[in-house]
């Protein structure tokens, strides 16, 4: 009742208020997540958090969430690392949300049309999103959102790729007032 | 190591105990102002369009700390969850120098009359706590422009006919304005509106020793990198600093209000910066951290005498927390409306705050601050999907071509709506969390739906092709208008501070800030916060003239 799903975050885990046990949850959690990256075969994945077959899922949920048009869509504008690198950090509480969501997407996939999500056409990945249900359904709602914020966002995150939503708005990208401020986004990052 | 006994220690230092501490310290006063968060300036806090005070999905830019505070909320249906920070739910304002200040959009609104004596002009409705201010608006009027001429405020009220009286014009003219205000002027004056330039707390012109703003698209939400935004962390605080007699301390987190065996306030014990407990003793504890968190150290200064709280012998601390009900309209137009001249909002009509036949109180309509483009992913209409191609294509569209107006709906306070101190889940010093539950009146919801109607009607008068309404939840509000929580009046038995801002059974315990408001106006809230801790600030200092301070 008090985990409200979305951040994962139980009653417990802050109730601590000795630096000591912060120090150690904050530990055991770096661990935990460490053990996690090795087990998936940390090598074979480009990604911070996901492995390579959670990124191709996650590539193509997001370009039905934005897709490509006269503009190019979310995957190229490099949603899934603006993603990826979040769950470093400020999404840190949504990585079992990821991890369970498109494995349970990619089963929905496999049960209903016998191939992995990244392998439908786009009619079927739009018609398997339509339909989820339950705990996938909410997951969706989850990656709606953060595709938002990866492609219409700041590029400093990782998304928007050249400015390319902003580009397409209208808005101009290299602000002539309030530039003392503005960071472009560092190379590969 | 004792600390230094001092005149007075303020907690919070924001717009009301920024502007207490400057007050104090001129009048002669010593005075310890206690910041739980950092002194940031411009280049701490970037523009980004995802972590800021507006839109924090990736985080807030001005605190407080996300691991470190939580708070638990009880929704409408009596579900209680931990929220964070940068959640939705959890009521944020801020915590920093500045406070709220630091980053706000910067509406510098006064209260009318009525809404000083609400309670009179409509009755009150069953259900509520609705009654009048015990002081009025002419008693505040020259603190309020005391307000505007020491921290700074640009805009024109001469065309708005719903004003109380003024002895002064503003101190700055209204900044240029933009397209939106073009397309929405001459509609308001077909509708038979009053509409005129938004007071502001933003230079227009060089004020105060600072330049004017240079209309960047990135205000509310976020520092001001050329700091023509006036807030008390480049106004008040310096000053006081200046006198000599303010020590500011940041990275301070109050415990509690500590007590004598006679019930007088003796100091605050708190965490300073390296997380060591600390007493600061004082002749007068002021408590200037907003509504939630004021409300939170009362009722955690608990004692033997007071088992319930300091203030709270009625059981009144914590109740009546209100902020607005904001509501509102989208308008699309066939032409293009954005010209990326900030801050955005900058003309407003104040026929609705009042005389609406069938509403108690109303709102102060106006357009909005420039949308970064995340914030507008989520403005679109019925019938147009959350996501995929015709999501996107609606983006494109309409994005420069689109117009909010919007208005902080005056609530009707009820007792339900609450901050509580939880009896388990602690933050990270070990103190008890503020708990956020309670709803809205029926009658809140109902103007706030009106409002809207009227924002609507104004934006197809100016051309609107398409028009939808942008409505509230019936879920208790704070947020960055938080108010209510230790309201002000003249019977002890239905308040927490007298008129004077001090607490009911304590003479030298006060609390300056929005918390005291007995209603919250149509409007923003911080130009009478401000003169509030101007006027309760004048008091305690000649109050203690002839006692060789």
């Amino acid at each position: 009742m008090l985990d409200d799903g979305r951040y994962g975050l139980a009653l417990g885990h802050v109730k601590i208020h000795s630096l000591r046990r912060r120090r150690f949850l904050r530990i055991a959690g770096t661990a935990t997540a460490c053990g996690a990256l090795v087990s998936c075969g940390r090598q074979n994945t480009p990604w911070r958090f996901l492995t390579a077959a959670e990124g191709r899922t996650l590539a193509a949920i997001c370009e039905q969430i934005v897709p490509t048009d006269q503009t190019p869509g979310a995957a190229w504008a490099g949603v899934v690392n603006f993603i990826d690198r979040q769950l470093m950090g400020p999404y840190r509480r949504q990585r079992d949300a990821y991890r369970t969501g498109l494995m349970e997407i990619d089963r929905a996939s496999v049960s209903k049309f016998g191939k992995d999500f990244a392998s439908l056409d786009a009619p079927q990945q739009t018609a398997l999103l339509e339909s989820l249900t339950g705990g996938a359904q909410r997951f969706f709602a989850t990656a709606i959102a953060h595709t938002m914020q990866g492609y219409y966002g700041d590029p400093r995150h990782g998304g928007n790729r050249d400015a390319v939503s902003w580009r397409m708005l209208g808005v101009p990208v290299i602000p002539i007032r309030g530039r003392n401020r503005y960071e472009f986004p560092r190379q590969g990052a | 190591m004792a600390l230094k006994h001092v005149n007075a220690v303020i907690v919070g230092a924001g717009a009301g105990g920024g502007v207490a501490a400057q007050q104090l310290a001129a009048g002669g006063l010593s005075v310890v102002l206690l910041e739980r968060g950092k002194w940031y300036t411009a280049s701490d806090c970037r523009k980004d369009d995802l972590r800021n005070q507006r839109t924090s999905v990736l985080g807030n830019n001005s605190g407080p700390d996300e691991e470190r505070n939580p708070r638990v909320v009880v929704d409408l249906k009596g579900q209680e969850r931990v929220v964070l920070p940068s959640q939705g739910a959890y009521s944020n304002n801020a915590a920093c120098v500045g406070g709220g200040t630091f980053t706000y959009g910067a509406q510098a609104w006064r209260y009318q009359e009525k809404d000083f004596r609400m309670a009179t002009t409509y009755g009150v409705p069953e259900g509520s706590t609705l009654r009048d201010w015990p002081i009025s608006y002419a008693e505040l009027e020259p603190y309020y422009e005391r307000a505007e001429y020491e921290i700074g405020v640009s805009g024109d009220v001469s065309a708005d006919p719903f004003h109380g009286p003024r002895r002064q014009p503003l101190p700055m003219p209204p900044l240029p304005v933009g397209r939106e205000h073009g397309i929405l002027k001459p509609a308001a004056q077909r509708l038979g509106l009053h509409p005129f330039d938004i007071p502001m707390l933003r230079n227009s012109v060089p004020y105060g020793g600072r330049p004017p703003c240079m209309q960047c698209r990135w205000c509310v939400g976020f520092a001001c990198e050329v700091n023509a935004k006036c807030g008390t962390q480049n106004t008040a605080i310096p000053a006081a600093l200046a006198t000599g007699n303010c020590e500011l301390r940041t990275g301070c987190m109050a415990r509690e209000v500590l007590t004598d065996a006679r019930g007088r306030a003796t100091g605050v014990a708190y965490y300073d910066a390296d997380d060591r407990l600390r007493e600061q003793t004082a002749d007068i504890v002021i408590v200037s951290s907003a509504a939630v968190e004021s409300a939170r150290l009362l009722l955690n200064s608990k004692s033997k005498m007071h088992p319930a709280g300091l203030g709270n012998r009625y059981d009144w601390v914590g109740r009546n927390l209100q902020g607005h009900t904001y509501t509102g309209a989208w308008g699309l137009f066939d032409f293009d409306t954005y010209d990326d001249i900030g801050p955005g909002a900058s003309i407003a009509v104040c026929d609705y705050n009042h005389g609406n036949p069938g509403l108690i109180g109303g709102a102060m309509l106006a357009n909005e601050f420039i949308r970064l483009p995340y914030q507008f992913v989520s403005a679109v209409p019925g019938g147009v999907p959350q996501w995929g191609r015709a999501h996107k294509d609606f983006m494109r569209q309409w994005y420069r071509r689109s117009i909010a107006i919007q208005g902080p709906t005056q609530e009707i306070p009820i007792a339900e709506s609450r901050v509580e101190v939880d009896a388990k889940v602690k933050d990270f010093w070990g103190l008890p969390v503020a708990r956020l539950s309670g709803g809205k009146h029926p009658k809140t919801m109902e103007t706030s739906v009106r409002m809207a109607e009227k924002a609507e009607a104004w934006l197809k008068a100016a051309g609107a092709i398409r028009t939808w309404p942008k409505l509230a939840g019936k879920g208790t509000s704070g947020g960055q208008h938080q108010a209510g929580t230790c309201r002000m009046g003249d019977d002890p038995r239905v308040s927490v501070v007298d008129k004077y801002c001090r607490v009911h059974d304590h003479d030298n315990l006060y609390v300056i800030d929005g918390s005291v408001h007995v209603t919250n106006g149509g409007f923003n809230p911080v130009l009478t916060i401000m003169a509030i801790a101007y006027y309760a600030a004048e008091r305690i200092v000649k109050s203690r003239k002839g006692r060789g301070v």
